[in-house]
């Protein structure tokens, strides 16, 4: 019947959307009619129905034209039509954040809400609450406070979900309404008893106790209504997570025992929290997968759908309990819906094993190009951890991937599938020809900027370096002739490098830049001309440093060193080394960037801003101090090392920030005794040998539970062998005594007190920043005519496997390591290790590191610097 | 059309009035609107905009606005001005501080073009509290003297004892009707 209606209705729309060709100006001209002494109720209805058309069309009014057509509306108060009036509720709220003085209406919808026309009243408070800023709102309170616990249900929801609004502009009135929130929890409706949950828990949820408190009170009470037992169970599994304790808490018991609710919403709300909470057991997940296997044979899709895309979600937490439920998947492949196959497929892929990998993939294939861009996402990030997983099966995968590529598709679809090839060519020597060769084709026929501008920019990096160079040559041109100015830009980049790396193809890459120079864009002209000028001079070194190693500064740095320059007024040209190089991602950040992806359907959350270094972040907070000014541009800031147990009195951490002449250690102190109020809080430290201190910055005031900074400058020793040391340390203080709830000091007389801390290391990866070398090979060679080398051999005894060893080194020494060396291949017993760096004071460093693996592991580190002291350093460090 | 219409209006002798209620904020005027409507004194808070109602007074209908009369919505009424039949200005008798703004109020608005043809009654209201100004005391000080070509009438009421407000409906039904 439904499907019926649907039809029917789709066909009127064919015949012509009554609305279809009415334009703004028109119908703003039509609203006059509003001013009219006796209103048309049915005519101005139609209007008003085109002005909201339009407005949710995106039709975009300006305030004055906003304010006309509003006041206009408000004449129609004087027409006791009741569809017009309601008509007339929609037309305030969509208005009211566009037109000016739109409180005129005030009145007239107070008068409506607490009227006798039941059809007014719920719709007249949400359309009042949409005009009501903060300052008005005190004139509405009472009758908001009324609404809440009005008998007709309709309106009490009204006035809830409305103030849930309103907490965003006005918190601290809504939470006067308190107590009408909790009438309203007791009602017997059940959208009422749901939306004032919402309110109550919104008003208190700063206060965990107070949370905690409602929960147990709740819990008890066995809530009628099956969404707010829902959203109870959401609030006990937030609290479960922030606790430290155990499940074993009543909350849990709560949530366990809604898996016998019985409403199935509940069911699978309680089912969804447990298997999500991050420290269950697989004995507590065991009802929870089974309630979710059962859903899984549901005849309502809805069911199965929520089920298996749990399931999904958790496949890679939990893969032995989810694994239970094979069977169940198996037959939900062939599902009628195509989004619950999608996601049984892709669940089947990740838990799976890798027998079954072509036999998925194909069942996959038969219907790939029925379902939409977002679930075909979906199976690109199943196949992405496929990938990772059993790479002997890339080239099943790659084929699959390729054919995805050549189908119609949005740039997010098409995004992920070339990341996913890239990675797949990262992560595995062998795919990587046919997946160049894939993205080749790709850019053929490719129509986003973005992606062929980066799948070039990956052609000019990996492409030099396989067997046969030259046959990427003729893909990249073609971009040159067919494309737009963007891409054209990055193909030239890319054939620079081929120009580079190649020196066989150089010729014929200088012919090509040369028909660029005459492009018709300038970035396109610009990039040829510097490439075809550096390729001439046939210099290695100039070739390194200008066209395969990009810039590794920090962008949002260089912008704020350039803006100081500019200030500053000097005749000194600008120096590109002052500026902090960028912080490059930890392998921390990088899984956990992995993790995120490896999540089900993508969540567009807010764009997130640029990644600014660590190192801006501490260089903005370090510069606000006048002492530490005239040190110079920050070099780099190490991890945060604790110099107390975190359950201590006083929990004391360090952040050492590296200067080019000054070491400054910035001491952040929490004081976590709620009796004492610490004064003058310095740290006294016993600096090794050759170290002096230039400077103390105390911490003025150290109330409880609050962080205080104190800082210490200290001069680095001339000798560099001496900058590797241990500074013992001790937390100085004066002590107030003080009333624990006012933190009001008793007396102003203190006592000094001390506090020993643990002793502080600085290494030599603080004064080292990572560098990225993409080229390291090349770099090395260069460095071998005019660098200072050092070669020593050390058996690192302590270290039983060689990627233990890799992790050591990498870690001790804080450089980057190159050409992903990294990751030792499996089964190997000998390994070289390239790393690079900048010494502070712009010193560059190498590092090729071969390792051996007989009884323990032998290591011949051969170093090359620009400086001879620095050389030294390092390998006198190892030992 | 038009003719016909308003044959069948004549007809039944009760073409809707478009009347506006003004005044300063606390003078009385959504007393005086529901005093009309519903013939007795309700609560009222302070107008934030305008309540609009229909009142029948003897086989007369009138559309009746009651516009806030606080100095920030004062602004507004001129959104309301157009096609209206006639202006009820009220006037606290016991304010005797603000008379001279009531007055400014008053002559700001009969400067425009919309209102011209609008007869006016002003109404001296809060007649029963002590010490208030007389009738002649609030003509004088509104300056109404100074009126021309203008239908007007002042009339002292007391919205809260429903004294004298059926005499200035009369006197406006009247007024009306012959300017038809």
């Amino acid at each position: 019947m439904s499907s019926f209606k649907r039809d029917k209705k789709e066909e009127e729309d064919g015949g012509g959307n009554p609305f279809q060709n009415i334009e703004k100006t028109t119908v703003l001209q039509e609203a006059r009619l509003f001013n009219e002494n006796i209103i048309n109720a049915k005519k101005c209805t139609h209007i008003l129905t085109k002005i909201l058309y339009l407005l949710n069309q995106g039709e975009q009014l300006g305030a004055t034209e906003a304010t006309e057509v509003f006041f206009a509306m408000t004449k129609l108060f004087q027409s006791k039509d009741v569809i017009l009036r309601r008509m007339v509720y929609l037309g305030i709220k969509e208005l009211s954040s566009i037109a000016d003085d739109v409180i005129i209406v005030t009145s007239s919808l107070t008068k409506d809400m607490t009227g006798k026309e039941d059809l007014y009243r719920a719709a007249a408070i949400r359309a009042l609450c949409s005009i009501t800023d903060a300052t008005m709102l005190q004139a509405i309170e009472r009758y908001m406070k009324q609404a809440i616990v009005d008998k007709n249900p309709a309106v009490s929801s009204a006035a809830l979900v409305s103030s849930l609004h309103m907490t965003k502009m006005a918190s601290d009135v809504i939470k006067r309404w308190v107590n009408e929130a909790q009438e309203a929890v007791n009602s017997e409706n059940i959208m009422v008893q749901f939306h004032a949950l919402g309110v109550l828990y919104h008003i208190r949820k700063s206060d965990r106790l107070a949370v905690t408190k409602l929960v147990a009170r709740l819990t008890r009470m066995s809530l009628k209504s099956p969404y707010a037992v829902c959203m109870l169970v959401r609030i006990a599994a937030k609290l479960l997570e922030e606790e430290e304790t155990g499940n074993d808490s009543p909350l849990f018991e709560f949530i366990e025992s809604c898996l016998r609710h019985k409403s199935e919403m509940v069911i699978y709300e309680a089912a969804h929290a447990i298997v999500n909470l991050r420290r269950t057991t697989s004995r507590e997940l065991a009802p929870a997968i089974s309630v979710l296997q059962l859903f899984c044979g549901s005849p309502k899709p809805t069911l199965r759908f929520a089920a298996v895309r749990t399931l999904n979600q958790v496949a890679i937490n939990h893969p032995t309990a989810v694994t239970a439920c094979n069977l169940d998947l198996e037959n939900l492949i062939t599902d009628s819906n195509r989004s619950i196959a999608t996601l049984a497929i892709t669940t089947l892929l990740k838990t799976g094993a890798e027998s079954s990998v072509d036999r998925l993939m194909k069942q996959i294939a038969t219907f790939v190009s029925e379902i939409s861009d977002e679930f075909k996402v979906v199976v690109v990030q199943a196949i992405r951890a496929l990938a990772l997983k059993f790479p002997r099966k890339h080239s099943v995968l790659m084929n699959f991937l390729s054919a995805m590529l050549r189908d119609e598709g949005g740039l997010e679809y098409k995004a992920s599938i070339a990341d996913t090839i890239i990675t797949i060519i990262e992560d595995n020597a062998e795919a990587k020809e046919t997946g160049l060769a894939h993205l080749c084709e790709f850019i053929e026929d490719c129509e986003h900027t973005s992606l062929a501008v980066r799948i070039l920019h990956l052609l000019g990096k990996e492409g030099p370096r396989t067997k046969q160079p030259s046959r990427y040559i003729r893909f990249i041109y073609n971009r040159v002739i067919l494309e737009n100015p963007t891409v054209r830009a990055a193909a030239v980049s890319a054939m620079a490098q081929f120009g580079a790396l190649c020196p066989d193809l150089l010729e014929n890459i200088q012919v090509l830049l040369a028909r660029c120079q005459m492009d018709s864009d300038d970035e396109v002209r610009d990039r040829a001309a510097y490439y075809s000028n550096i390729l001439k001079q046939q210099d290695k070194t100039l070739y390194n440093n200008y066209i395969l190693d990009p810039l590794q500064i920090s962008i949002p740095s260089l912008e704020r060193c350039l803006r100081e320059y500019i200030l500053t007024n000097t005749e000194e040209p600008f120096d590109i080394k002052s500026v902090p190089l960028a912080a490059l991602p930890t392998e921390e950040e990088k899984q956990i960037n992995n993790q995120k992806s490896d999540g089900m359907l993508i969540t567009t959350g807010p764009v997130k801003p640029i990644p600014v270094s660590r190192e801006e972040n501490y260089s903005e907070k370090l510069s606000t101090i006048p002492a530490l000014q005239q040190l110079g541009p920050l070099f780099k800031s190490s991890d945060i090392v604790e110099l107390t147990e975190s359950e201590t009195e006083y929990v004391v951490c360090c952040i050492k920030h590296c200067y080019t002449r000054h070491l400054v250690l910035q001491f952040d102190c929490v004081n976590t005794l709620n009796d004492q109020l610490l004064e003058n809080v310095r740290v006294q430290l016993d600096p090794s040998e050759g170290y002096k201190i230039v400077n103390e910055i105390p911490c003025p005031k150290l109330p409880y539970n609050e962080m205080g900074t104190a800082y210490v400058v200290l001069q680095f020793p001339e000798d560099l062998p001496n900058t590797v040391g241990t500074f013992g340390a001790v937390l100085k203080f004066v002590v107030k005594d003080c009333d624990p709830n006012t933190g009001l000091p008793d007396t102003d007389e203190g006592y000094d007190d001390e506090y020993m801390l643990e002793d502080l290391e600085v290494v030599l990866g603080d004064q080292i920043q990572r560098v990225n070398k993409v080229n390291w090979g090349a770099a090395w060679e260069e460095a071998g005519n005019n660098f200072v080398e050092m070669e020593d051999t050390y058996s690192l005894s302590s270290m039983g496997t060689l990627e233990e060893a890799v992790k050591n080194i990498i870690q001790f020494l804080g450089l980057q390591p190159a050409e992903r060396t990294d990751k030792v291949p499996e089964g190997k017993t000998t390994h070289t290790l390239l790393l690079a760096g900048l010494f502070r004071g712009g010193f560059e460093i190498l590092v090729r590191s071969k390792l051996a693996l007989a009884d323990g592991i032998t290591m011949q580190l051969t170093v090359r610097s620009t400086d001879t002291d620095v050389a030294e350093l390092i390998t006198s460090a190892v030992g | 059309m038009g003719g016909l219409l308003s044959y069948f209006r004549g007809l039944f002798g009760s073409r809707e009035m478009r009347i506006l209620i003004l005044g300063l904020d606390g003078a009385g005027k959504t007393t005086i609107l529901y005093r009309l409507q519903v013939g007795e004194v309700v609560t009222t808070i302070p107008t934030i905009g305008f309540n609009v109602e229909q009142v029948q007074y003897k086989n007369l209908k009138f559309q009746v606005w009651d516009l806030g009369g606080q100095t920030s919505i004062r602004p507004y009424w001129r959104c309301y001005y157009s096609n209206t039949d006639a202006i009820i200005y009220v006037v606290d008798s016991a304010d005797k501080e603000r008379i001279g703004i009531s007055k400014d109020e008053l002559f700001h608005m009969l400067r425009e073009e919309e209102l011209q043809d609008a007869v006016l009654v002003v109404l001296a209201n809060k007649q029963d509290m002590a010490g208030c100004m007389s009738v002649a005391e609030v003509h004088q000080a509104l300056g109404l003297e100074a009126l021309k070509n203008r239908t007007f009438q002042i009339f002292k009421t007391s919205a809260t004892k429903g004294e004298g407000l059926d005499q200035a409906m009369d006197w406006l039904a009247n007024a009306l009707q012959n300017k038809k």
